[in-house]
């Protein structure tokens, strides 16, 4: 049970029940698609890229668990106002977080609110629910139109 | 003589380990059943005693595996009630045996515009090889619906049939609902009109008695591994006539009759579809399954998950928010259910804590997911050696969930 709590945390219970920038973005200049061919979560990534290559708006859409629904709230409203450099950087160190060995200290630092999903590292069967909408995010920006998968 | 459950689950090694520290309760047999020390016995004695090629030496060694090996083929065919042991093809899984029919059969007798009909809840296994078959020769793939329980639309699907219609194929049991599929009705449907028929039976052959005489069907599929035997070996059935009549799957040693660079015969059924050194211990391993559930008695264990299935239903209805999909009257003891506001990964990762197998997602059935308009379910599955108590223990660790989702 403690080690349950340690994953859903309730930063992350509030944001699957209540997630932040669920909806279409109507002014999207990017947009990608997110899939997890294991258990058919998926996911639509909207973004609005200025001229000079900084997020102005982030919002998704789509069907998930609490841990991908949760992550990609809380990535939407991490991201916004970043540059493309500094959102490629977040992606590092949050993959770094939740893929490193439980039995080494957490690097948070950097990733703010996103800490809370340091609990997924013992869980390896659901890092992909975690890095889902990274993924749909970096496919956005990187090219638009992909699908990004997991798998 | 009662169906004892717990001497039963002494014969299965695996409920001696636990899980985050507590009892397994595994209900995930579904997709792969746990397997009696005799299994494991049977193979470790095989590889350790009596191990060599089959089909291939003079020396006694040899010859002791191959007698071993075609042992099970008879003991197979007896128990699923084929008439002849030919008629016994092993093959890895329900997977490869499909495929087999679609590359053989299906090659060389369904061809463009001809139609091949399978219905709503089908296992990927038993749409993709049909059409991927369409692919290749312009086939037409037309599905018959069901309904909300998960009842197959035999109105629907008799409406499907036509001229055309080559080859009908359905599962036995659907492994994300459990829906128990009338196999005779559809058959004496099929053969008034001359239509092959394929029957998965993988979800079937682990929990009632088959008889593929009885059943009347063409084709019947399924896999060792549900049925307590080890990973890597499986059946193909098919009447004798039909299995005459199909050219080789893969071509290979012990598939022939006579090689040479101008051409090659090939060896009559069974050895015309069992081309290259086959897994021999897992057909070992099946055989000692197969004697195992025999020894059960396939109407006694039927008994004991119907009456699982029962309570355990009745049971669930007490978990708030919780909705049964799949909820024909001709069940096997499979529950698919959703949970209000808790994705089913979460349900598994949860259930996963308090030492509790299921299995959260879309059992390779999305289709079937999208006709019941969920994107994917928690999924309990019941077999022999699964009790009441671990009904209990899965209902008290959903009420579990709820509160941590509420």
């Amino acid at each position: 049970m403690d080690d349950l709590r340690e994953l859903y945390q309730a930063t992350i219970l509030d944001h699957n029940k209540k997630p932040r920038n669920f909806r279409v973005l109507e002014d999207a200049n990017r947009e990608a698609d997110g899939r997890n061919p294991l258990c058919g979560d998926e996911l639509t990534l909207y973004a609005r890229v200025s001229d000079d290559g900084r997020v102005e708006e982030v919002t998704f859409q789509g069907t998930g668990c609490a841990i991908s629904k949760a992550s990609a709230s809380l990535m939407t409203d991490f991201v916004k106002g970043k540059t493309l450099a500094e959102v490629e950087a977040d992606f590092d160190r949050f993959h770094r977080l939740v893929t490193s060995s439980p039995s080494t200290p957490a690097e948070t630092d950097g990733l703010g609110k996103l800490e809370v999903f340091a609990g997924v590292r013992e869980y390896p069967m659901r890092v992909k629910c975690a890095s889902l909408s990274w993924h749909a995010l970096r496919a956005a920006l990187d090219d638009e139109g992909q699908v990004a998968k997991t798998e | 003589m009662s169906f004892d459950v717990e001497s039963i689950r002494k014969d299965f090694p695996i409920f001696e380990t636990r899980m985050h520290g507590k009892p397994l309760t595994y209900l995930d047999s579904a997709a792969s059943a746990q397997k009696p020390r005799a299994v494991l016995d049977a193979m470790s004695d095989f590889y350790g005693s009596h191990y060599a090629n089959i089909h291939r030496g003079v020396y006694q060694l040899s010859a002791e595996a191959t007698i071993r090996y075609e042992e099970v083929r008879e003991r197979v065919a007896r128990f699923i009630g084929a008439p002849d042991p030919r008629e016994v093809i092993f093959v890895r899984n329900a997977t490869e045996a499909i495929n087999l029919v679609a590359r053989t059969h299906g090659e060389q007798e369904i061809e463009a515009g001809d139609e091949i009909v399978i219905t709503t809840m089908e296992h990927h296994a038993n749409i993709v090889p049909w059409q991927m078959l369409a692919e290749r020769n312009g086939a037409v793939l037309r599905v018959a619906e069901i309904d909300d329980d998960g009842v197959l639309d035999i109105d629907h699907l008799v409406s499907l049939l036509g001229p055309r219609t080559k080859l009908l194929a359905f599962a036995e049991v659907s492994n994300a609902l459990g829906t128990i599929n009338p196999v005779r009705r559809l058959t004496d449907i099929a053969r008034e009109r001359g239509i092959v028929t394929l029957v998965d039976g993988a979800q079937a052959v682990p929990h009632q008695p088959v008889d593929v005489a009885a059943l009347g069907c063409d084709f019947y599929a399924f896999s060792g591994h549900k049925v307590f035997g080890p990973s890597g070996a499986g059946v193909l059935h098919g009447r004798l006539p039909l299995l005459d009549a199909m050219p080789p799957f893969l071509g290979g040693g012990d598939m022939i009759e006579s090689v040479s660079f101008e051409g090659t015969t090939f060896a009559p059924v069974p050895q015309k579809f069992e081309a290259g050194t086959p897994d021999i211990a897992s057909v070992i391993g099946f055989g000692a399954a197969v004697d195992y559930l025999e020894s059960i008695g396939m109407d006694r264990i039927a008994a004991h998950e119907q009456s699982l299935l029962a309570y355990a239903t009745e049971r669930l209805a007490e978990v708030p928010g919780l909705r049964i999909v799949g909820t024909a009257k001709e069940k096997a003891a499979v529950i698919s259910f959703v949970l209000e506001d808790v994705h089913p990964h979460d349900i598994g990762t949860v259930l996963d804590g308090e030492g509790i197998a299921i299995r959260a997602g879309h059992h390779c059935a999305q289709p079937l997911m999208k006709r019941m308009g969920v994107p994917a379910t928690a999924r309990a599955s019941f077999s022999l050696y699964n009790t009441r108590a671990d009904a209990d223990r899965l209902v008290d660790a959903l009420q579990k969930t709820v509160e941590i989702f509420r």
